[in-house]
């Protein structure tokens, strides 16, 4: 923490992570598990799908999503409030996106297909919407792989570049959705205006604004 | 996660006998769910005649008939959600009494049955088929109902006749899901008229023994088991003869998506999804899908000579 080279970051950047706000990240921490809290009530209230199979990728896949455009949304909320305090959420929530959408294709391989090898070539190649899922998780795994300080530390300007492939798994992942729905299902679509808004908030003419026009309210 | 085979044939939970019933419930509460009890699903509506559903049915394959519980609450009735499991909720108390079907067009004696009308000069039978949904998934559905043609040769259908449309009730007021734009309302399917004149393309009224209730399409509804279950339209207001094929609603939304044949077909996909397998509802692991689902020696001789692929 104290090595000279990021120290001068720290005076600029303010206190590292350990003060912001611990109760913030244990605030994360618990939101993850609500996907599985849901999935236990729904099962003790006999509300699960009767296709369960389809039901926990469904579920898995969903929170996936969620987690995704929630940690797309911390830098366009910290612009619009000024809330800095937020930006250290963004890692875990970005590893908790990562987590659910390893766990939904470990469903849909493991027990949806039971590794059964000309069913699952079948059912990918070729297929869009599977390959874009699947594009958005290979674009996940190197971002997870580097969310820590060391990794953070150690690619240093490429570090940002390479997260803001980010962006692109949550397009692929909202087009992965809308893919699998038939024609006239709308509920991926409010995951696209989301991350469409999110998208524009962070458009630097677009992000100034914003900055400028809340620092002038205050 | 397996499902137990004790579990597959639950009429019996549902009727007339207590002492199964009581054994039920005793079995929830040891499983330390006393209060699940209140959220079984609501009294067994009446019955329509003996139930014939009994434990061990089978198609003639030799698969299980699904749960009743799982198939009234799986459905796909886009006029009240696209939401499988918010149908049986939404559909609760929908209006099915009066009804009447108008079976008219190309036909010589165009009639309007009441409800009672078709329960009397039709009778009823048992018949077990095999539903796949588009979506690639299936069950194993006990029907009550008889052939379609029954009513088609009472009206007469003219030589002129080539084809048969069918349309949903269409009722805002109860039917919340037709606020939708995104879908050409009312919902219509057709059939050419050899495929209407088979004796396996069925009018159900009934499930599992007893009416139909809303989400499966009460009071009168359409099965073609060897089409997507798309096909078998629910809810039906009205059946005309006509000379052109019909409009309807899926090919309408999704022409490359969803023929007006629409049989089912493993080795023809839709555009986007394979339809080589499917998982039969209370199932773990997926099944290959069986051209015409499994009726294929019923049915193939309607397409002799069609490019099934051209025509899906």
């Amino acid at each position: 923490m104290n090595a000279p080279s990021t120290a001068g970051r720290s005076a600029v950047a303010g206190p590292r992570r350990s003060t912001p706000k611990r109760w913030l990240g244990a605030l994360v921490h618990l939101g993850a598990l609500i996907p599985l809290g849901l999935f236990a009530l729904d099962t003790a209230l006999g509300r699960l799908s009767p296709d369960l199979i389809r039901d926990v990728t469904l579920r898995t896949g969903l929170a996936a999503l969620v987690f995704l455009l929630l940690a797309l949304a911390v830098t366009p909320v910290v612009t619009v409030t000024g809330l800095a305090v937020l930006n250290p959420l963004r890692r875990w929530l970005g590893i908790y996106a990562f987590v659910y959408a390893a766990l939904h294709l470990s469903i849909f391989v493991a027990i949806d297909y039971g590794f059964n090898a000309a069913l699952l070539a079948d059912a990918v190649l070729m297929r869009p919407y599977a390959l874009a899922g699947l594009a958005a998780l290979a674009i996940m795994l190197p971002l997870a792989a580097t969310s820590t300080d060391a990794m953070q530390r150690r690619l240093r300007r490429n570090w940002k570049r390479l997260h803001r492939a980010a962006y692109a798994a949550g397009l692929l992942a909202v087009v992965h959705y809308i893919w699998l729905v038939k024609v006239g299902v709308i509920d991926p679509w409010w995951y696209a205006a989301v991350l469409v808004g999110l998208f524009v908030l962070r458009l630097p003419p677009v992000r100034r604004r914003v900055s400028a026009l809340r620092k002038r309210q205050l | 996660m397996k499902i137990r085979s004790s579990e597959i044939t639950p009429e019996h939970v549902y009727l007339a006998r207590p002492s199964r019933r009581a054994f039920l419930k005793l079995a929830l509460a040891a499983a330390g769910g006393a209060g699940l009890v209140a959220c079984a699903p609501p009294a067994a509506p009446t019955l329509v005649g003996p139930t014939p559903a009994a434990d061990g049915q089978t198609d003639e394959l030799g698969d299980a008939v699904n749960r009743f519980e799982d198939i009234v609450n799986y459905n796909n009735y886009y006029e009240f959600t696209t939401d499988k499991a918010g149908v049986a909720g939404l559909a609760a108390g929908f209006t099915t009494d009066p009804w009447t079907v108008e079976v008219s067009g190309l036909v010589n004696k165009p009639k309007t049955f009441g409800l009672e009308d078709i329960r009397q000069a039709f009778t009823s039978e048992e018949r077990i088929f095999r539903l796949r949904c588009v979506e690639a998934w299936s069950m194993v559905i006990p029907w009550n109902g008889f052939s379609l043609s029954e009513i088609l040769n009472q009206v007469e259908p003219t030589s002129d006749a080539r084809f048969v449309k069918f349309t949903t009730v269409s009722r805002p007021e109860e039917m919340p899901g037709l606020s939708n734009p995104l879908y050409p309302w009312p919902y219509t399917e057709g059939l050419r008229l050899d495929e209407a004149m088979h004796p396996l393309t069925t009018v159900a009224t009934g499930l599992y023994g007893r009416d139909l209730l809303p989400q499966s399409g009460a009071p009168i509804r359409l099965v073609v088991p060897w089409k997507y279950g798309f096909k078998s339209i629910k809810s039906i207001v009205k059946i005309e003869l006509t000379a052109e094929q019909p409009a309807t609603l899926w090919n309408t939304v999704g022409p490359s998506e969803y023929g007006f044949y629409s049989n089912v077909n493993p080795e023809v996909d839709h555009p986007r999804w394979s339809q080589a397998s499917e998982r039969r509802i209370g199932e773990i692991s997926r099944r290959a899908t069986l051209k015409f689902n499994g009726y294929e020696t019923d049915v193939a001789d309607l397409y002799a000579g069609l490019d099934l692929a051209a025509n899906y």
